[in-house]
């Protein structure tokens, strides 16, 4: 490390040294890469400016990646707000005995991380033709789970539920804080002017949690639509949703256009990006409540 | 009334996640037909690819800790102690890798690292093992950077730094022997953290070629009945310790003093 010594006083640019390394470390390895990207987005084979790469994703093809995999998202974003909600507010609210909390909290933290490969193969061993409750439910209750219901653990509902194991757990650990946050005295105050529970929750603390609530769903959304090992396990590189065709791309260009590649990864940068900025911009209004 | 709806609110829930749990676990137990057994496992574990991409991926994730400590630490330090004007800037770069999904930034670095970059990084084994590190550091950042500025919070570092250097100490000194001890508890929670996140990481190791645990955990997948299952336990273990290691540690960690609640 080759900090300034403390001889060379605050004004002179040495003290700069301290940060060069995370600066430089920044700028090459997460600014610049992510530069290269939008720039080649927007530059022609022969070089030069173009729009024709982020035009040319306007295919039926790629339009319908993004499409799945904004579904995806969204819809386990959404359930796994759902999910995480009742269980975090049954803990905190609806008086189960309180060895259950630390271990719960516990638990989400481990099962937020517990992504990937193993995921998948996890639901494959449970839900999958041969899973555990696949053929459970054909012995013993003659059931045909593909059949009766049309449920497939290869197709976008199967991603759905299988992101949940993440995004359930997630929930919680951003959620619970908050529920904690919300003071006793508001209830009390709302009770004593003659509030009903469900006046309360709807006039109260509803909106008070609001932006908690969206600013997490925007970042479990954010969450799953860059996860490219889960779906890739489960279905293959030929599901198409916008992160496994990128993969497929960067291994073998397979929309026959560098230039095209590198719109598509940008696309997924915006909407990320998009979810992540609401859900900070969020979080910084919530914070104002839990002081 | 209230306790049913809540109870049935948990236990619906933890359905989503014990059932898979014991899918795995089932399934990993039932190669011998009609009775449980651990082939698999053993399977597995005889496995020499196996070996060798497990250890492959245990250094990295080691190298990528060590990589990680010396980047972050002396930088959120540095930025408390003397340039706190940055921390916007700092923080927000630390959430970038939280914003960019990380397979567009393995994107950027094939396009800019590649052999006929200014800096063929990918052009040989080391070169791409170094690449993959720095990769493995900026996907770890945004853990490892909020686990060490939390520790640094708590602590005086401004008394101590000035504490070391009026007995004579450099800054070498000053950050491996005053420091460093007095944040070891949050370095080494964003160090188990770091160690989940590399050890079954996917994309990276791929899209760069390196035989990683990952892509072997894919290719099992791929072609095998039981053995993914075994290997799926394996990785629960694996992330259990590091968080159950995280907890130890964070208790086990002197406390501020109490708050009122």
């Amino acid at each position: 490390m080759s900090l300034a010594s403390p001889s060379t006083g605050r004004r002179l640019p040495t003290q700069w040294l301290g940060v060069a390394p995370f600066f430089l470390f920044a700028f090459l390895f997460l600014i610049l890469p992510a530069l290269s990207i939008v720039v080649g987005a927007f530059r022609g084979p022969e070089g030069g400016f173009t729009l024709a790469n982020v035009a040319g994703l306007n295919t039926p093809n790629i339009r319908n990646a993004y499409w799945v995999s904004i579904r995806v998202s969204f819809w386990s974003a959404l359930l796994g707000c759902l999910v995480g909600f009742a269980m975090s507010a049954a803990v905190v609210f609806g008086g189960l005995p309180r060895f259950i909390r630390s271990p719960l909290l516990t638990f989400s933290g481990v099962a937020s991380n517990f992504a990937g490969l193993p995921l998948a193969f996890a639901f494959i061993a449970t839900l999958g033709p041969a899973g555990l409750i696949t053929v459970w439910l054909r012995n013993d209750f003659g059931i045909n789970l593909r059949g009766a219901t049309g449920f497939n653990l290869f197709s976008t509902t199967g991603l759905i539920v299988t992101y949940l194991f993440f995004q359930v757990p997630l929930m919680i650990l951003i959620i619970t804080p908050a529920l904690d946050g919300l003071r006793r005295e508001w209830r009390e105050a709302a009770e004593m002017l003659g509030a009903t529970s469900l006046q309360y929750w709807r006039m109260v603390a509803f909106p008070i949690l609001l932006p908690s609530l969206l600013g997490t769903f925007a970042l479990l959304f954010a969450n799953s639509f860059g996860a490219v090992a889960t779906a890739f396990a489960l279905a293959g590189p030929q599901l198409n949703i916008a992160p496994i065709l990128l993969f497929s791309q960067i291994r073998g260009d397979v929309l026959g256009s560098p230039g095209l590649g590198y719109a598509l990864a940008l696309g997924m940068i915006v909407i990320t990006g998009l979810a992540n900025t609401l859900y900070l911009w969020l979080r910084s209004r919530t914070e104002r409540w839990q002081k | 009334m209230k306790r049913f709806f809540a109870w049935s609110a948990f236990l619906l829930g933890s359905l989503i996640f014990i059932l898979p749990l014991i899918g795995m676990t089932e399934f990993s137990l039932s190669m011998r037909r009609g009775e449980y057994s651990f082939d698999a496992y053993a399977s597995v574990l005889s496995d020499p690819q196996f070996r060798q991409t497990f250890t492959y991926s245990v250094v990295m994730a080691l190298v990528t800790i060590v990589f990680g400590i010396l980047l972050v630490v002396p930088t959120a330090y540095w930025v408390r102690l003397r340039m706190p004007h940055l921390r916007p800037i700092v923080e927000f770069i630390t959430l970038m890798p939280l914003v960019i999904p990380a397979i567009v930034i393995v994107f950027g670095y094939i396009r800019l690292y590649n052999t006929s970059s200014w800096l063929p990084l990918t052009g040989t084994s080391t070169g791409t093992n170094i690449l993959l590190m720095f990769g493995y550091t900026a996907l770890a950042l945004p853990y490892m950077y909020r686990a060490v500025d939390t520790g640094l919070r708590s602590i005086d570092i401004a008394t101590l730094t000035e504490a070391a250097q009026s007995l004579g100490a450099g800054w070498v000194t000053i950050f491996g022997r005053v420091i460093l001890p007095n944040v070891f508890v949050a370095v080494l929670s964003g160090a188990f953290l770091t160690f989940a996140i590399v050890i079954g990481e996917f994309t990276l190791a791929a899209l760069l070629n390196r035989p990683a645990f990952g892509p072997y955990l894919q290719l099992v997948g791929a072609n095998k009945a039981y053995e993914p299952s075994a290997l799926a336990v394996i990785s629960f273990v694996i992330t259990w310790l590091c968080m159950g290691l995280i907890q130890i540690v964070v208790r086990l960690a002197p406390k501020p003093p109490a708050q009122s609640h």
